[in-house]
């Protein structure tokens, strides 16, 4: 396995191409040495008789075609894991970067992983409580899951995240620990800052591990950074039998470094440019969530993306709805109205949450509201469009009920501080007096007996007095 | 030229090898020292492409290639039901415990259990002639399904050995039978054969009869035959997946092949959970017991991914030839294209639209052709349906897989972005959405459920389509200018779309609704619509009628009147005459 290959054939982008190889493995690492003594890793990415295709993680600037040592490694991408991941910072190809040296390894996981049987899975049902008021109530974050926060550029989506790790009681009840595992592709370093501090100040930083790729760092090794983080998630959960919140961002980043990496191997394009396989590539990234069977641990999935000008129908947000089990939909317009957490209720969804709320788990009409609230927002939303063409004045009663209702939904339900966390007993019965607000016949989606046991219509006037009195 | 066969080229799920000429098209072959399975799907005299069904990292150039001499095939006996697999037909549960709770390369595991003894009914005896399709043996392979053994539609003759009557394994000799040319030929309880084939029979018949799936928007307004195909297109979120599994749960087929082609994991675990819990209603007992469920998620190998699909109506077509309907659900044929298009992408072929190769739609119809009610061989009468989900990228139905599917596929079911937003479920459009088959099947609505089913169905959509266009001039100018009738037309088509279309999956009551049923909900909304309209006539405001409370009455009879108690419903329409019939004699004693 010590064969050397003296220079290289041809360098194309990120890409390299080595002549007279022999044995070489597909998918294996390969260690190159330039004349200068430093070091580069690449990945063999495709084979063709003697000739071995590699990409180079850390970008091919300065090799030319004689100035370099090439040596198989005869393994695949590999990290180094054990308990001591947990407080450390990596860059996004799981090299320490935080100066403390390398991590003493209880074994070798292949970043790539294998894919999760699905007998073997165990399927989702625990409520997380996150403590805010939309996400609990409407759309469920549940242990096991992958549940996306699509946002735009410039939106609150960082500061959402962390007040989602901060808050969310992942592990209480079951006494195992929580830890989180931060994969950062392709964003700023004050971005990074941001989280890093964050958890420090919330004292979780010994409870996190860091893979950070950021804007200027390659883009070969941001294709691999949520590899090693998952990795570094399925080991701390399964074996570890930790329940892991992984939260990686940008997702839209990552793609177009698939795209760049793409385009330069020649591969034919799809729509905008991306790969045919984005849809399989992110699969093998979103499907490793999940619980299995028999087993204490979990791993749970908060991807963030950003959608170019704010499209949902791009194909980064696009597939990854196809894949996630629902999403958490960031709006501008209500940021813009100063709306915290900005979130757009009825394009959100969470998939696994019918089997996670109620009698048991919730509480028993928890489904119930959460139904009534998407069907009347629903209406507020015509309401509104009909009233900015013929002017509230010409609304009919119900209408204009409805107008009411939505303002108040978004101001007391939606609203809620950066460190106020709600429990979902509060969110539930704020939900009641919201919709209590309304006439009690328009609520179509509950059963009667629910609507004795909840609507208060006294209630919805001293939740409007104590918010007017809070106000001043 | 002799030599073994070794890997020149290894890119992604696509390994090539060099002068030979051992290989023959759709040949399934061994890929390496690990043994990966993998189909020839290109031949020149150059070079032999193979996509390979596992994961290809590490792999060598200069591994063995191995030929095996046999199309790729799915092998079909008893044990087939209540079982999971993968999308060449490995078991899931097997490799679970072959590699544990990931999934390994090159594990070498039986296609169905060996050991397992069934009680099998030997049907023939020494001489008998026997016909291809034929029946030679039966047992009972889950409490729900009795299985078949039937002679391979390539093959007759005379029986020379039977064996006794009793418990035998899968690959015991059941018969022997010598064809016309002298050659004996043993027969066991299962059989293989290659995927991309349709197995044949004796013709096709029409569509007559609906499937049932006991969900009000498909059963009455856009019914799908049996031997029919639906596709069900719709962005992430509409709830495809939840559609099909009402159907799956409750469609009066015998049995189900869902396929989860590419789609999430958590997903098939559900399934499998939920149907192994739930009762059929028809014979009491699991409803896995009638399921076979097909898994190639996301995440597994994407050139399997493209062979779930053929695997599936494989499944399905043996057991029609057994004389059984079958529905298949397949979600999603949109992951399926992908794989085409990736695998196309990578033998560098030349794409049609948005990368997908040219041979997209032909492909879609070889698939969708091998549906229909057809008489088998041996003259049973047996059925496909299939059930295609459709993911279109952006929401957007004009792209090529919606297209395509499209144009083979007589039932569109459409759901809408804004009817789930609103949480109208099932969220299926009523203005996109169509079935051909309406007119095939009005004879047996209207002999089997009612005389007037098909009228009261038509009437039902002429309100839905009036409402859309009196929704136009709603959103310019409000609903306070509609004359009254107008507005009446509003209501009742609210209580159709709320009481009728919207359906309640997680409801004990509302989760499957008999045609009997939704035909009295049809009968008794038309009911009010016309007690109304007499009303408004003469005098009655609308705002009355709607302070009665009668509305919200015909709203809630999906939940109030169980599907046992169908008779309720007469006391019920005398209760709202009572009440509207107050309305007008107080209007009279006024005048």
């Amino acid at each position: 396995m010590s064969i050397q290959y003296f220079g290289l054939h041809s360098i194309s982008g990120s890409l390299v191409v080595l002549d007279h190889v022999e044995g070489a493995h597909f998918d294996e690492m390969a260690r190159i040495v330039l004349d200068d003594g430093t070091e580069r890793t690449g990945r063999v990415a495709m084979l063709e008789g003697d000739k071995a295709i590699l990409q180079v993680f850390e970008g091919t600037q300065g090799l030319s075609l004689t100035n370099t040592r090439t040596q198989f490694t005869g393994r695949p991408m590999e990290l180094p894991l054990s308990d001591d991941l947990l407080g450390r910072v990596f860059t996004g190809a799981g090299r320490p970067a935080d100066g403390l040296g390398d991590v003493v390894p209880e074994k070798f996981g292949d970043v790539n992983g294998q894919p999760l049987n699905p007998v073997s899975r165990q399927y989702p049902r625990n409520f997380i409580q996150t403590g805010i008021s939309s996400i609990d109530c409407l759309m469920t974050l549940i242990r096991g899951q992958k549940l996306p926060i699509f946002s735009g550029t410039g939106l609150s989506h960082n500061k959402l995240a962390v007040q989602i790790v901060q808050q969310a009681q992942i592990a209480k009840d079951s006494g195992a620990e929580f830890a989180v595992v931060f994969a950062a592709m392709g964003i700023q370093n004050d971005v990074a800052e941001y989280f890093r501090r964050s958890f420090a100040e919330s004292g979780v930083l010994q409870n996190v591990v860091m893979f950070l790729n950021l804007a200027n760092d390659p883009i070969v090794e941001r294709i691999i950074t949520p590899r090693c983080a998952l990795t570094a998630a399925e080991f701390l959960a399964y074996e570890k039998h930790k329940h892991i919140l992984v939260v990686m961002t940008d997702m839209t980043a990552y793609a177009e470094a698939l795209r760049e990496f793409s385009s330069s191997k020649g591969e034919i394009p799809g729509r905008k440019g991306f790969p045919g396989y984005l849809y399989s590539d992110l699969a093998s990234l979103y499907e490793r969530a999940g619980i299995i069977e028999g087993i204490e641990g979990s791993v749970t999935q908060l991807p963030i993306l950003t959608m170019p000008n704010d499209d949902i129908t791009h194909p980064v947000p696009d597939l990854t709805g196809y894949i996630t089990e629902g999403q958490i939909v960031l709006d501008r317009g209500l940021e813009q109205s100063g709306v915290y957490p900005p979130i757009a209720v009825l394009p959100s969804l969470s998939r696994l949450m019918k089997d996670g709320i109620g009698e048991g788990y919730t509480r028993a009409d928890h489904a119930a509201v959460a139904n009534q609230l998407f069907a009347s927002y629903a209406q507020v939303q015509d309401a509104r469009s009909l009233a900015s063409v013929i002017g509230e004045e010409e609304l009919a009663d119900l209408d204009r009920k409805y107008l009411e209702f939505g303002s108040w939904f978004e101001k007391v339900f939606l609203s809620q501080g950066f460190d106020e966390n709600r429990s979902i007993e509060q969110t539930l019965d704020l939900g009641w007096a919201l919709l209590s607000l309304l006439p009690r016949q328009s609520l179509d989606r509950v059963d009667d007996q629910m609507l004795d046991a909840h609507y208060d219509p006294d209630a919805a006037q001293a939740l409007k007095a104590k918010v007017r009195g809070r106000n001043g | 030229m002799m030599q073994t066969p070794v890997i020149y080229s290894v890119n992604g799920p696509v390994v090539k090898v060099r002068d030979t000429d051992v290989f023959s098209m759709s040949e399934m072959v061994y890929v390496g020292s690990k043994r990966l399975i993998g189909e020839v799907i290109g031949l020149t005299d150059l070079e032999t492409t193979i996509q390979v069904y596992e994961s290809t990292s590490g792999l060598q150039t200069g591994e063995p290639v191995t030929p095996t001499g046999a199309p790729m095939s799915v092998t079909l006996g008893p044990g087939i039901l209540t079982n999971i697999f993968d999308g060449i037909e490995r078991p899931l549960r097997a490799l679970e415990q072959a590699s544990g709770a990931f999934i390994g390369d090159g594990l070498d595991v039986p296609i169905l259990d060996t050991e397992k003894e069934y009680d099998v009914e030997i049907k023939v005896r020494p001489g008998t002639v026997l016909q291809p399709g034929e029946a030679y043996a039966a047992c009972q392979e889950t409490s729900a399904i009795l299985h078949l053994c039937l002679v391979p539609p390539t093959l007759s003759g005379t029986v020379v050995f039977a064996a006794r009557n009793g418990m035998h394994r899968i690959n015991d000799e059941i018969i022997r039978i010598q064809d016309s040319t002298g050659t004996e030929h043993s027969l066991t309880l299962c059989q293989k054969w290659p995927i991309r084939r349709a197995r044949p029979a004796a013709r096709r018949l029409p569509p007559s009869r609906p499937m049932i799936t006991g969900q009000r928007v498909l059963d009455t307004l856009f019914p799908i035959a049996r031997g029919g195909t639906a596709a069900i297109p719709g962005g992430f979120g509409t709830g495809k997946t939840m559609t099909q599994h009402q159907i799956a749960k409750w469609c009066d087929a015998d049995i189900i092949v869902y396929i989860g082609c590419g789609e999430r994991g958590n997903e098939m675990t559900q399934v499998l959970e939920e149907f192994t819990a739930l009762k059929d209603p028809r014979t009491g007992k699991s409803l896995m017991e009638r399921t076979v469920l097909i898994a190639n998620t996301s995440n597994m190998p994407v050139a399997a991914r493209e062979a779930s699909i053929y695997t599936g109506i494989t499944l399905a077509e043996y057991y029609r030839d057994m004389g059984y309907h079958i529905a298949i659900m397949a979600d999603s044929t949109s992951r399926w294209a992908e794989a085409l298009r990736e695998i196309s992408g990578r033998l560098e072929e030349m794409p049609a639209e948005e990368g997908y190769p040219a041979y997209l739609p032909s492909r879609l119809s070889e698939f969708y052709e091998r549906t229909g009610a057809y008489e088998t061989l041996s003259g049973r009468e047996g059925s496909v349906t299939v059930i295609g989900a459709v993911s279109p990228q952006g929401s957007d139905f004009s792209e090529p897989v919606t297209q395509n599917t499209r144009r083979f596929v007589r039932c569109f079911w459409g759901l809408d972005k804004a009817l789930a937003y609103a949480r109208h479920y099932p969220a299926i459009n009523w203005t996109s959405s169509y079935s051909e088959y309406m007119d095939d099947l009005a004879p047996y609505y209207r002999k089997k459920v009612n005389q007037k089913f098909v009228t009261y169905r038509n009437e039902l959509s002429t309100i839905l389509k009036e409402e859309q266009n009196l929704l136009d001039i709603v959103r310019l100018i409000g609903s306070d200018v509609l004359p009254e009738d107008q507005k009446l037309t509003m209501e009742i088509a609210r209580i159709i779309r709320v009481g009728f279309l919207q359906q309640n999956a997680y409801h004990a009551e509302d989760t499957f609704v008999p045609l009997e049923k939704q035909f009295r909900m049809m009968k008794l909304i038309l009911h009010v619509c016309h007690r109304a309209k007499k009303l408004l006539s003469d005098g009655v405001t609308l705002a009355e009628i709607r302070d009665s409370g009668v509305f919200e009455l015909v709203i809630k009879v999906k939940y109030d009147i169980p599907n046992r108690q169908l008779e309720r419903f007469n006391t019920l329409t005398q209760q709202i005459d009572a009440t509207l019939d107050g309305l007008r004699a107080r209007k009279k004693e006024v005048l």
